[in-house]
């Protein structure tokens, strides 16, 4: 049977990286992407098996319709919170311009 | 249904709508759902997406979600929550909680106040993200900013996506949409659904076609703040395809950003640059399948709405359900006012006019007893006081908040004339203007203007135009 | 000199009697510290002061005569990624060096609630991803038997911590076998408890549907009452499971006798020889104590790992999203925030969290997520149903906890793929959301411990303390 699972090439890592907002130098991405193929290779065993009739399983346990009541409960401290911001500014976070992003 | 086109294209628009819920807490979090505070004190860990911090659902939203989903006419389904995940700096944990494919509400529709329905796809259940102002650029925009700041009061608040199905086929309809949907949030507590305070958002995805052609492509249009942009937006961006199309172009498939100040649509993000969401199913959540009982308690619960309303009004006055005079009571909340006016014994149909006219300001609750308008309705039915006289009691009912009606006409020397003073009225009008009256009589319609005219002049006003009118319309046979 | 008390159940009981001081307890704890932590490097951070204060209104509570909770005085170190309010919380990761949580997990309120005096945060894997502490950005923690040699992981500073009486209990967090492999590298107790009996809110998520956390202690005892203080219900973590604490110290003397034990026949091999032999030693004193061995097969375990490193790296891709230098933890800068988020992520993550982010991404990405994601859950399902017929068979099962004793530094940093076996035997139980805990029992090569893992049904957490125990007197005999 073929190798129906895809290696991950290294034009994938690099996709992959930038879904991730990793920044990789091109050395690493190469490094990776070995290292992460080899794993994928390794991960194949799964391949053989019929899951067609299978359910995937999500919840290790059952639960259902966990809820809680609409009550506010106390806040966390602002000025401790903005303590711990690598930048903020008038009670708010600061951050460099928003370019490049959906928002 | 629809026949509008532009230069012989179809419009074909589906509106996504984002309504934030009336509760007291966020969606999965205990800090307070609050409008307009300081920045950042409505925060937790949760909120923030601290480390270690945890979602639990909050009930209430829950019931809020199923009330618009029932009032929409929808399927309530068992459901779960999902992760979509991308980075944004108002989106707190990089990924927002949402329902993918088994959401809480399928299946339903929304009648527009002329009959059509538009499908709604789904009404689902997802937290709202901070908010970012931009600083140092022009207006307030990200374009030549010089950082931004980042208040996450709104994050976490509990919004329903409502998903309509494509059948708008005008902005006209789309306004009608969105009038009518705010009405039914509004009425059902869900929301208080202000465009214009963010609580109702509204993004359009837009295409045009030649009638019997496949839907074209569609781009989706946000930033839209209030309904009449809406309209606008919608009726710009399908003549900016038309050009396009007309041109020998194809429309790219992309999200553009309505500009009010400008009134076009502008490129915001090409599909090539969309994220890759990578929705998988929340294992911090579990299952939500609301149960019979619950579901039939809150559909038993719903008020009724606007659109049952309206239909109630007309029957009751024989005024159309979609005129502006039923749809306008019925948005303020005066319907059951006016219903009442009529079961306390006055013209339903009269009252539907006054409401209609003079109780813009009054709200839900008019100040002026139901009795007291029913008392002036009667006198002005039963001729005692002119239309004209009407309209000054009743101003005078509204100022005081009520009163007496007969006493006031009274006061202020209104007295309709009885038939007989006003058949005496018309002898002498038409003896004294012949040759109008034999214009009249001719079938010159515009004649009797002087006629009336004189008589009311002759009485100071008391006669009652209506009245005379008819007398000298059915003398003339 | 009195025997001063080592266990956590000795602790308590003199501490509470007044017996012995929770300071002189304490004091001796940080002798021990004092004294190795230099060649060992259990703690990130020893919280001395914090600790002093604590032991120090134990017992001005005591003498008061007020209850100062069942574990008054009782040394306890905290892995750091559990949240400490006002106490760095790094996780091992530069990306959160010296971050101080404004808030506290759920088990740290309750084991302050129980008196215990925190003595520290111990160190981990970066994120708790890996199997011997050397994935930590604030260097390796070595075993106190064998300072040449790893302590195991994630939880290698938890573990050290006690085996080197750095404290009388520590808690852990086990994802893949992150308490249970380094309590067995380390010659101690560790027990991941069932999924949703210990809130998971304060613990810094790795893989939400798999992490657990959990007590290492001396002997089985302390595990069972570490345990029962930190688990039940807790409404803010939606996946706790809504029963009260997990009570087992009631059951640890009743022997195994007419219990089943199953030994699973096609068990991935590759183990050590002694660690094989101490094995069948284990189904020797069951057997002997009156329990009968039955054989089960368990024909998807060997798909274990598979799953295991599609599903927790894909979870971790998305929780991990949110150290992105915007609220809190390191931010580098940069002209935007986007390129903010690629320098900050490429500076504070080390190499085994970028590997696992990244394969976690690709899992969940758009045309891959059937084949990778969606494959490994329906794996897990094959894998939670071969455990439950196991278990129609069998009460317990038993297996080695690690295939092999404490390896040397360094041996297996080149080879994440070789790392990630450590873990064949313990991965299994997190995603089938089962208990499992190991027991010393002998030891294997170099005189290095080894540990048998006892593994239960969900809830099964009473007859795996009772198999445990008769383990343990086997052990000691």
């Amino acid at each position: 049977m073929a190798d129906s699972s895809p290696r991950i090439t290294p034009e994938a890592v690099a996709k992959v990286a930038r879904l991730a907002r990793l920044d990789l130098a091109e050395a690493d991405l190469a490094r990776f992407a070995e290292q992460l193929a080899g794993m994928l290779a390794h991960f194949a065993d799964i391949d053989a098996l019929d899951l067609s009739s299978v359910e995937p399983m999500t919840q290790p346990y059952p639960l259902v319709n966990v809820m809680r009541d609409d009550v506010v409960s106390t806040s966390l401290d602002r000025d401790e919170v903005l303590a711990a911001a690598p930048a903020a500014e008038d009670g708010r976070f600061r951050v460099p311009p928003i370019i490049g992003l959906e928002g | 249904m629809s026949d509008y086109t532009i230069d012989g294209w179809e419009i074909v628009v589906g509106l996504e709508v984002h309504v934030e819920l009336a509760t007291a807490t966020k969606l999965f979090s205990a800090s307070a759902n609050r409008f307009g505070d300081d920045p950042n004190i409505h925060i937790d860990p949760v909120t923030l997406g601290l480390p270690g911090a945890l979602p639990v659902l909050n009930r209430r939203a829950v019931e809020l979600a199923m009330r618009i989903g029932l009032a929409l006419e929808c399927t309530v389904k068992p459901c779960t929550f999902h992760r979509k995940n991308y980075f944004y700096p108002d989106m707190p944990k990089a990924y927002q909680i949402s329902q993918y494919d088994q959401p809480l509400n399928v299946d339903g529709w929304l009648e527009l106040p002329g009959g059509k329905r538009i499908g709604v796809e789904r009404a689902h259940l997802e937290e709202d993200t901070g908010k970012s102002t931009h600083v140092g650029g022009t207006g307030g925009r990200i374009h030549g900013s010089d950082h931004s700041l980042i208040d996450f009061n709104r994050a976490g608040v509990p919004l329903v996506e409502i998903v309509g199905r494509p059948d708008i086929a005008s902005p006209d309809e789309a306004k009608q949409y969105v009038t009518e949907l705010r009405q039914i949030l509004v009425a059902v507590g869900a929301s208080d659904a202000k465009m214009e305070e963010g609580s109702m958002r509204c993004d359009a995805n837009v295409s045009v076609r030649k009638p019997g052609q496949p839907l074209g492509t569609r781009c989706e249009i946000k930033n839209v703040n209030s309904v009449r942009s809406l309209g606008r937006a919608i009726e710009y961006e399908a003549r900016r395809q038309i050009a396009l199309i007309e041109a020998g172009e194809k429309v790219r498939q992309e999200t553009r950003h309505w500009d009010e100040t400008d009134g076009r649509t502008h490129t915001l993000r090409t599909k090539e640059d969309a994220d890759d969401y990578r929705y998988f199913l929340e294992p911090d959540l579990v299952p939500l399948a609301p149960d019979a009982a619950w579901i039939e308690a809150v559909r038993a619960a719903l008020p009724m709405l606007p659109r049952a309303r309206r239909r109630r009004l007309a029957e009751a006055t024989g005024a159309p359900a979609d005129g502006e005079a039923v749809m306008v009571v019925v948005e303020r909340g005066q319907d059951d006012y006016v219903l009442a006016v009529g079961a306390a014994g006055g013209d339903v149909t009269r009252a539907l006019v006054h409401v209609k006219e003079a109780y813009a300001e009054q709200g839900a609750t008019p100040s002026v007893p139901v009795a007291d308008l029913a008392g002036m309705i009667t006198l002005e039915t039963s001729g005692r006081i002119t239309a004209t006289q009407a309209k000054t009691v009743l101003a005078e009912l509204l100022s005081n908040g009520g009163g007496d009606a007969a006493a006031i006409a009274t006061a202020k020397g209104f007295e309709a004339m009885d038939a007989s003073a006003l058949e005496a009225l018309v002898d002498e009008a038409l003896a004294a203007q012949p040759a109008a009256w034999a214009k009249y009589c001719d079938g010159e319609e515009k004649a009797v203007g002087a006629i009336v005219g004189h008589i009311m002049k002759a009485s100071k006003g008391q006669a009652d135009g209506k009245a005379v009118s008819a007398i000298l319309q059915a003398r003339r046979g | 000199m009195a025997n001063t008390p080592v266990s956590v159940a000795g602790i308590a009981s003199a501490v509470r009697s007044g017996e012995v001081s929770a300071v002189e307890v304490l004091e001796r704890h940080l002798a021990a510290i004092d004294a190795r932590e230099s060649d060992i490097h259990a703690f990130n951070l020893v919280t001395a002061d914090a600790a002093r204060a604590t032991a120090a209104r134990v017992d001005a509570d005591v003498a008061a005569g007020r209850d100062p909770g069942p574990l008054a005085g009782v040394p306890i170190a905290l892995k750091d990624n559990l949240c400490t309010r006002g106490v760095p919380t790094t996780c091992s990761s530069r990306i959160l060096e010296g971050w101080r949580p404004p808030y506290d997990a759920t088990v740290v309120r309750r084991l302050a609630a129980a008196g215990a005096v925190f003595v520290g945060k111990t160190n981990l894997d970066e994120f708790a991803m890996g199997s011997s502490t050397e994935n930590s950005a604030f260097g390796v923690t070595l075993n106190p038997l064998d300072t040449s040699r790893v302590a195991g992981g994630s939880s290698g500073g938890s573990a050290a911590a006690v085996a080197a009486s750095f404290a009388a209990a520590s808690l852990g967090s086990d994802t893949g076998g992150s308490i249970r492999q380094p309590a067995a590298l380390c010659g101690i107790v560790g027990v991941k408890p069932t999924y949703g009996t210990v809130s998971r809110y304060g613990l810094v998520a790795f893989a939400s549907s798999l992490d657990q956390i959990g007590p290492f202690t001396n002997d089985v005892r302390d595990a069972s009452i570490v345990l029962e203080a930190i688990s039940g219900h807790d409404p803010l973590d939606s996946t706790s499971i809504p029963r009260g604490p997990v009570t087992t110290t009631e059951v640890l003397d009743r022997g195994v006798a007419g219990l089943r034990v199953g030994r699973i026949v096609d068990l991935p091999g590759g183990s050590d020889p002694e660690v094989e032999q101490r094995l069948a030693e284990a189904f020797d004193a069951l057997r002997a104590a009156g329990a009968t061995i039955v054989d089960v097969e368990l024909p998807s375990m060997k798909f274990g790992l598979t799953a295991y490193y599609l599903i927790a790296p894909a979870e971790a891709s998305s929780n991990l999203a949110r150290y992105d230098g915007v609220r809190y933890g390191m931010r580098v800068d940069a002209p935007d925030t986007n390129a903010m988020y690629g320098a900050t992520r490429a500076a504070g993550f080390g190499d085994e969290v970028k590997r696992r982010i990244m394969l976690g991404t690709y899992a969940l990405s758009a045309g891959y997520f059937d084949a990778y994601y969606g494959k490994a859950l329906k794996v897990r399902r094959l894998i939670h149903d071969d455990f439950d017929r196991a278990y129609a068979q069998a009460d317990v099962l038993l297996t080695p906890t690690s295939p092999i004793v404490a390896f040397p530094v360094g041996a297996k940093v080149d080879d994440p793929l070789s790392m990630y076996l450590c873990d064949v035997f313990t991965i299994p139980t997190n995603l089938a959301g089962h208990p499992a805990m190991s027991v010393p029992f002998g030891t294997g090569a170099d005189g290095l411990p080894v540990g048998v893992q006892v593994l239960a049904p969900t809830l099964g957490e009473p007859v795996m303390f009772q198999v445990a125990a008769e383990l343990e007197r086997a052990a000691t005999r």
